[in-house]
């Protein structure tokens, strides 16, 4: 399938500008207030500094966004296969119903009384998420999966700190965790220790074990991993956790691929975040807003951050009363729009979401066996078995044969119309490919996947030139990141740029 | 059982690719999991079985039927207000290929995004005054934590001042965030006069030890704190960073915190064309008046311009990477991954809609309509003002004279008339008194209505 993707010379935003147009409509209801109000504001406070915002006619502004969306990429155009990221297809009736004013216009400050329909919406995921994770409560105020980590590891602090465990300073992350588990570990204060993985994919047990202490706080496990594959010890792993009167926590990206088949709960975990932008199919909006949920198991509910939504059998409440809680990890209530997303999207599915984890596993696998076929790919760990969500293959065959590098395919890639996956991740695979399809994508396009794969491989040992030489069909080709993260020529602002332009000439 | 949100789910394009992998059953592909933890049940999820899209909306439908909007435009403030969300926002936001990305990692296939965000950070930094304004953070509370963590690691000193006129939710997230970093959160008093930070009471309490002083203008009572620049003056003699929140809609008619000398700025988008989405999601806004120490320190994305290789092609891609989780791990400035890119780039849409001319006019609009409550307060009697003699913007405390204020906020509540939230919740002392917010929406007669319902309320003047 031939791609160009649009290409328009739209300028920047501040070089369209005309004072001559008319902006924006409001009022001058009050036009007397505003200039009484405006006498009493002193000289020193009243905006002197120009405001550089172009004052644009309403076309214009539509023109300039649209033409700007279509120079990017989401799932609604292709398929995205980033591993970890979950790009599963956003159904459209969860978008629609979602922006009714019955949930947009709400302020959070309003009375319980008023709000009974979303509180009830939010006391339903609290009970499914629960249901979902083997556990027995959730907050959903983490405001995206990064967000219900930090909570996780706070939750482990204030637990041992209640405990008289403040020695227990020490979290213990796989090497090939998502980065964000270290880096939550370390904003909640824990020293973070490594691991590494057995060349059977899994977590080393005989590396933890000789770990293991009395400082250790707990353990960061995803499950199944970041290479895809399940953690079978995974018994072993939390009886020797829990022996150390440390705790188990799940990190919920990798949970699409188990929904409903096995639960974190039942793994022996004690905190489990999710995202409800990877897995329940909220939008990710080109970055974001996400949705965050951590659910616990009993001896630690009181933990959780408040407030959590009750139900007194008649109404529904907002719960301030747990009594260890750790706080507020944000304003309100967390991010209600996408979790009302997920609840239709769940509502919808009911039972059918453990076809979901059939077919994410078995598109998985699928794409997985066509690839590791072709000529300069390698599967590292765990050569005979099966994947989960994803899988990671290397290129590092290719590259030391050809000089085309993992980057250089996933530019490629972009060429056929497709995105890349995630490249470069997890660090102990070099030059890797991690690859989630997703239970959303048709099997012509896993098929056009496998396929586009092959062309560039076999490109790369015919003409590795041309593959180094992409992305052509993109809005731009090849950008430079040198120039674009070099202190003297990094322009983060139009300000830096136009300076930057002005020394040029 | 298949759906169609899953295309390979029905049996026969299960058996071909089964067919790929030589089996014969898709749970062999589960072989691999310890038998007695599988599941051995269907999850007890939804309504029993999967519902129809006519089903579910009309589910949707009764469950929502029981959430109630007030008749006039709210009156409900507390850091959020409802404010008018132009149709240009929705439309922009609805487009596919921006809601349905992934974050930019593949630059060259996501330009338009990059350049939207690059867009959004430039508006910003001239907008609060600063050299460069990040991505965007979840909402303006967390950028908040993430501007107090910041500080403390580049100053490597563990108290922080709180203005007491700061949001208390927010106050609140400073201290959870900052638990783990061992941070001491120390309240600088509110005179009790003004509603503004005691200078005197910060004067006391400022130090050495203080990595950073945080205050926010127009700040939780609606008061423009009038003292900024010597507040920022006092923390700077102390060799410790300002760190100054504002609402962005005030900065059409108000100088810029950065202007004044702030060294972090923070806020949130909501009202940028981003509704109150029941609390979330919005986006915090984070920038900075530096681009070397607070730089290297930053959380958060990034995207910068740039040039095609060998060639001289503007693009724009995410820049300096190297201070985040992805790589850096437990050395990285913060956890954050996804962000709130999507009501960033609405917030870029509103701002240009509005352009410099509307964003003043705004900023008027909203001021007079709060000089108008005050005055209309003053002269009915029944509620006053908290701090008449202060500047207000947007939202205003009133005391209702001993009566209990979740009382008073019920009974306007059954006549359609959102007001709050109660002080009460927030400050034990203040039992009788509630937040009210005007914007924008809010017409004269709105306005007029409020005090004549007070007055009925309340037993008259």
């Amino acid at each position: 399938m031939p791609f160009r993707q649009a290409k328009w010379d739209e300028p920047i935003i501040f070089e369209v500008s005309d004072f001559s147009k008319q902006t924006f409509l409001i009022d001058e209801e009050f036009a007397d207030e505003v200039s009484e109000a405006l006498s009493k504001v002193p000289k020193s406070l009243a905006r002197g500094s120009e405001l550089k915002i172009p004052n644009l006619s309403e076309v214009e502004v539509v023109r300039h966004y649209n033409r700007l969306s279509q120079m990017s990429y989401g799932v609604d155009v292709g398929p995205v296969p980033l591993g970890s990221c979950t790009m599963k297809y956003n159904p459209k009736i969860c978008e629609e119903l979602a922006s009714d004013p019955r949930i947009t216009e709400l302020h959070p400050y309003q009375d319980e009384e008023e709000v009974q329909g979303v509180l009830e919406i939010m006391y339903l995921m609290q009970r499914w998420l629960s249901e979902i994770t083997g556990m027995d409560e959730c907050s959903l105020q983490p405001p995206a999966g990064a967000a219900g980590e930090f909570v996780g590891a706070l939750i482990m602090k204030k637990y041992h700190h209640d405990r008289g465990n403040d020695n227990k300073n020490e979290m213990i992350v796989p090497e090939a965790a998502h980065g964000s588990n270290p880096a939550s570990s370390a904003m909640a204060g824990f020293k973070v220790v490594k691991i590494p993985t057995a060349p059977n994919g899994e977590t080393d047990i005989e590396a933890l074990k000789s770990v293991l202490s009395d400082n250790t706080a707990g353990l960061m496990l995803t499950n199944p991993n970041t290479l895809g594959i399940f953690e079978s010890g995974i018994i072993e792993i939390s009886d020797l956790i829990h022996g150390k009167d440390a705790l188990m926590y799940y990190d919920g990206a990798n949970l699409n691929g188990i929904l409903g088949v096995v639960r974190p709960g039942d793994m022996g975990f004690d905190i489990v975040h999710l995202n409800l932008h990877k897995t329940f199919a909220a939008p990710h909006g080109g970055g974001g807003p996400g949705a965050g949920a951590v659910c616990v198991k009993k001896g630690l509910v009181d933990y959780l951050p408040v407030p959590i939504v009750g139900f007194d059998g008649r109404s529904y409440k907002l719960r301030y009363d747990l009594s260890r809680t750790i706080g507020r990890v944000s304003w309100f209530y967390g991010n209600v729009v996408p979790i009302v997303k997920s609840f239709i999207y769940i509502a919808t599915l009911g039972p059918a979401l453990r076809e979901v984890a059939e077919v994410s596993v078995l598109n998985t696998n699928y794409l997985m066996s066509k690839l590791r076929r072709l000529r300069g790919v390698t599967l590292p760990y765990g050569e005979n078995r099966w994947r989960k969500h994803e899988f990671v293959v290397s290129f590092e065959n290719l590259l030391k044969e050809t000089g085309v590098s993992a980057e250089d395919v996933a530019k490629a890639l972009l060429d056929r119309g497709l995105h890349a996956p995630t490249i470069y991740f997890p660090l102990i695979v070099k030059e890797a490919h991690m690859i989630e399809v997703t239970e959303t994508e048709t099997k012509e396009n896993i098929d056009r996947l496998a396929k586009a794969y092959e062309e560039i491989v076999e490109l790369a040992y015919r003409d590795p030139q041309a593959v180094k030489s992409s992305p052509t069909n993109t809005s731009v080709k090849r950008l430079d990141v040198l120039v674009a993260n070099h202190p003297k020529t990094m322009a983060p602002t139009y300000e830096y740029l136009s300076r930057l332009r002005a020394q040029e000439t | 059982m298949p759906h169609n949100w899953i295309p390979n789910s029905s049996p026969d394009v299960k058996k071909e690719l089964m067919r790929e992998l030589g089996i014969s059953d898709v749970l062999d592909l589960f072989n691999d999991i310890p038998p007695e933890i599988m599941l051995n049940r269907g999850l007890s999820v939804g309504f029993g079985k999967p519902l129809t899209e006519y089903g579910v909306r009309r589910l949707f439908n009764e469950i929502i039927s029981k959430n109630r909007l007030s008749t006039t435009p709210s009156f409900i403030g507390g850091g959020v207000c409802q404010h008018y969300v132009p149709s240009v926002v929705k439309a922009v936001l609805s487009r596919p290929e921006f809601y349905t990305a992934y974050t930019p990692y593949q630059a060259e296939i996501a330009q338009g995004l990059l350049q939207a965000l690059f867009e959004y950070q430039s508006l910003m930094a001239n907008l609060y005054g600063v050299k460069i304004v990040n991505a965007s953070m979840y909402n303006g509370s967390t950028a908040s934590a993430e501007a107090v963590l910041m500080a403390a690691r580049v100053k490597k000193r563990k108290k922080v001042l709180v203005s007491d006129s700061v949001h208390p939710e927010i106050i609140d997230v400073l201290r959870s965030w900052g638990f783990g970093a061992g941070l001491e959160i120390v309240k600088v008093r509110v005179d009790l006069k003004s509603g503004e930070t005691d200078l005197s009471d910060l004067r006391s309490k400022l130090d050495q030890n203080v990595a950073a002083v945080f205050i926010q203008t127009p700040n939780f009572f609606g008061v423009v704190e009038s003292a900024i620049k010597e507040i920022i003056d006092e923390t700077h003699r102390f060799n410790a960073l300002s760190i100054v929140y504002s609402n962005p809609l005030t900065l059409g008619v108000f100088e810029a915190p950065g202007n004044l000398g702030a060294d972090i700025v923070v806020g949130d988008v909501q009202g940028l064309g981003i509704s109150l989405n029941y609390g979330g999601p919005s986006a915090g806004i984070l920038g900075i008046n530096d681009d070397k120490e607070l730089l290297r320190q930053l959380p958060g994305r990034l995207i910068g311009a740039t040039r095609t290789q060998g060639g001289d092609e503007l693009g724009f891609t995410m820049i300096l990477q190297t201070r985040e989780q992805h790589i850096k791990r437990e050395k990285a400035t913060s956890n954050i991954t996804t962000n709130s890119s999507l009501e960033a780039v609405g917030a870029a849409v509103y701002l240009t809609l509005l352009g410099s001319q509307g964003l003043r006019k705004l900023g008027e609009a909203i001021l007079g309509r709060t000089h108008y409550l005050i005055k209309r307060l003053l002269s009915a009697g029944v509620a006053e003002p908290l701090f008449p003699e202060s500047l207000h913007f947007r939202e205003v405390g009133v005391r209702f004279r001993g009566k209990d204020a979740d009382q008073v906020i019920k009974s306007l509540s059954s006549r359609g008339i959102g007001i709050g939230p109660a002080l009460s919740r927030f400050y034990r002392e203040l039992s009788d008194c509630s937040l009210v917010c005007v914007t924008e929406l809010h017409a004269r007669k709105d306005i007029d209505l409020l005090v004549e319902v007070l007055e009925e309320v309340l037993g008259g003047g």
